[in-house]
C-alpha cells in the first residue's frame, strides 16, 4: 500500500452549468486535508467523485489503492463519510442506527462508540427525530468513527454547529489523527477550523483547484504590506502581488510570494516599510479568489 | 505533561512561534528538564488541537536553534547544553527590545524619546529593588 491516501489525476466533470475542472490532488496518509471553497465552488462535487457516488467524466482518482469508482464497494469498507445531506432514520433510535452500522462494517469498534456516546453527551434510546441539528451531525460523525475507518471524509462537519459542539467535534477529528494511518479530509467554509487543523490545505474557486499547498508554507508566504511612498519614489515592483490598496503615498499590499528579500526591494526604492501583517487563512482565501476573479471574470 | 501550552488563533502571532515561544519558556524555568523527553510530535498536535505539521515546524525551528534534539525512532529530548537558559533569556530580551522599538516607532516617537523610555524603564526597575532592600 502506497503512503498516498486519496490520489486525483486531472479529474473533470461536466454539467450543464458547472465544470470540475481537471482537479489533481494527493492527499498522504495520516495527515488532515482542509477543502475551503465557497458554496458552489465544487466542494460537495469532488466528495462526492472521491466516494464513487458520481462518476468523473475523465482523470483518475485512487482511494487507499482502489480505483474509484469502479472498486468502491472494497473503498467504501475503510472510508468513514459524513455530509449535510446525509439522513438518518427518524423513526429509529441511535441504537438501532448503531447496530445497523456495525452489522455493516467489519471493524466496529463497540467500546469506542460507547466512548463517543458519553463524549458527545447522545441518548442512545432517542429517537433521530427529536435530535437537534447539532446532535443529528454528532449522531452521523459517531456512526462514521465507530467503524475505525482509514479515511474519514467529512463535507462541511462544523456548519450549524454551536461553540461547545464544534469544539468536541474538532476534538474527536484531532484524536482520531493520534493513530498515523488515519486521514482526514474534509470541507468547510469555516477558516478558522481549517486552519486550526489543517496539514494542508485546498482552495476550490469556480471548479478549479486554485492553490494546494501544506499549511505552514501558505501562510508563510502571504503577507500584507503597509508602506510609506515618499512623494520623489515610485511604487516598488515585488513579486506575487494580488492586491494594491491604499493610496498612492500609503499603498497596502497583499503579495502571495513573501520573502524577506521584498523588504530589501521596498528600502531600495526609496519606500518606507510599516508594516508586515501575516494574514489569516479566509483572509488568504479571499483575496485570492477575488484577484482570479478580476483577471478572470465568468 | 503539555496541557498547559495554550496557542490562540487570534493573536496574530503565528501557532509554530506561539509553540516554540511556550516550550522555550518551560525550559528556560526548567520545568522540562534538560535531557528529558518532551511529547511526540502527533501527541503534542493531539493535545493541543492543532495540526501535526504546525508543531512538526515548531520542533524543526527548536531543534535548529538547539533547544531541542530529536532522535530518530526513540522520539524528542531537551537539549542537554547547560547554557542554554541565558541564551534563551538573550532571545527573549532581543525579541521585547524589537517589539518596543516596533511600538515606538508606529506611535511616532523619536529614536531619543524610545531611549529615554526605556531608561525611565530601567530607573523604575532599580528604584523598585532599592524599596524592597530598604523596607
Amino acid at each position: 500500500m502506497s503512503d498516498i491516501c486519496v490520489r486525483f489525476t486531472a479529474v473533470s466533470k461536466k454539467y450543464p452549468h458547472f465544470l470540475l475542472d481537471n482537479i489533481s490532488l494527493e492527499l498522504p496518509a495520516g495527515s488532515i486535508l482542509g477543502f475551503i471553497g465557497a458554496n458552489g465552488a465544487g466542494k460537495s462535487t469532488t466528495i462526492r467523485i472521491l466516494m464513487g457516488l458520481v462518476r468523473q467524466d475523465s482523470g483518475a482518482v485512487e482511494v487507499l489503492g482502489h480505483s474509484m469508482p469502479a472498486d468502491q464497494a472494497a473503498a467504501k469498507q475503510k472510508i468513514g463519510f459524513v455530509s449535510e445531506d446525509m439522513r438518518l432514520y427518524g423513526a429509529a433510535t441511535l441504537a438501532w442506527h448503531m447496530s445497523f452500522v456495525a452489522s455493516i462494517y467489519p471493524d466496529w469498534n463497540q467500546a469506542y462508540a460507547d466512548k463517543l456516546v458519553r463524549r458527545f453527551d447522545l441518548k442512545p434510546q432517542q429517537k433521530i427525530k427529536g435530535l437537534s441539528h447539532g446532535q443529528r451531525v454528532k449522531a452521523a460523525l459517531l456512526l462514521a468513527l465507530a467503524h475505525q475507518p482509514r479515511l474519514l471524509v467529512l463535507d462541511e462537519p462544523t456548519t450549524g454547529l454551536d461553540p461547545v459542539a464544534r469544539r468536541e467535534v474538532l476534538a474527536e477529528l484531532m484524536a482520531v489523527l493520534a493513530d498515523e494511518e488515519r486521514t482526514i479530509l474534509f470541507s468547510s467554509h469555516n477558516t478558522l477550523d481549517v486552519e486550526q487543523i489543517s496539514d494542508r490545505i485546498a482552495f476550490i474557486d469556480r471548479g478549479r483547484i486554485i492553490d494546494f499547498a501544506d499549511k505552514e508554507s501558505l501562510l508563510d508566504r502571504w503577507r500584507r504590506l503597509r508602506l510609506v511612498v515618499p512623494a520623489t519614489a515610485a511604487l516598488p515592483h515585488l513579486p506575487g502581488i494580488v492586491e494594491v490598496g491604499g493610496s498612492d503615498r500609503l499603498p497596502v499590499l497583499t503579495t502571495s510570494q513573501f520573502d524577506p528579500s521584498v523588504l530589501s526591494l521596498c528600502t531600495d526604492r526609496g519606500a518606507t516599510v510599516q508594516a508586515v501583517d501575516t494574514m489569516t487563512l479566509e483572509e488568504i482565501f479571499v483575496a485570492n479568489v477575488q484577484s482570479r476573479r478580476e483577471l478572470q471574470p465568468a | 505533561m503539555h496541557s498547559d501550552i495554550v496557542v490562540s488563533q487570534f493573536s496574530g502571532r503565528p501557532m509554530y512561534l506561539q509553540i516554540m515561544d511556550q516550550i522555550k519558556q518551560k525550559i528556560a524555568v526548567g520545568d522540562w528538564a534538560a535531557g528529558e523527553e518532551i511529547p511526540s510530535i502527533r501527541q503534542l498536535a493531539v493535545s493541543l488541537q492543532v495540526s501535526v505539521i504546525t508543531v512538526k515546524r515548531a520542533y524543526l525551528e527548536l531543534e535548529r536553534e538547539g533547544v531541542i534534539v530529536t532522535q530518530h525512532g526513540k522520539g524528542s529530548f531537551v537539549a542537554p547544553d547547560p547554557a542554554l537558559s541565558p541564551r534563551l533569556y538573550e532571545e527573549e530580551l532581543a525579541q521585547h527590545l524589537d517589539r518596543a522599538a516596533e511600538l515606538g516607532t508606529s506611535l511616532g516617537m523619536t529614536e531619543k524619546e524610545i531611549v529615554h523610555r526605556l531608561r525611565k524603564a530601567v530607573d523604575q526597575v532599580s528604584e523598585t529593588r532599592l524599596e524592597k532592600e530598604n523596607s
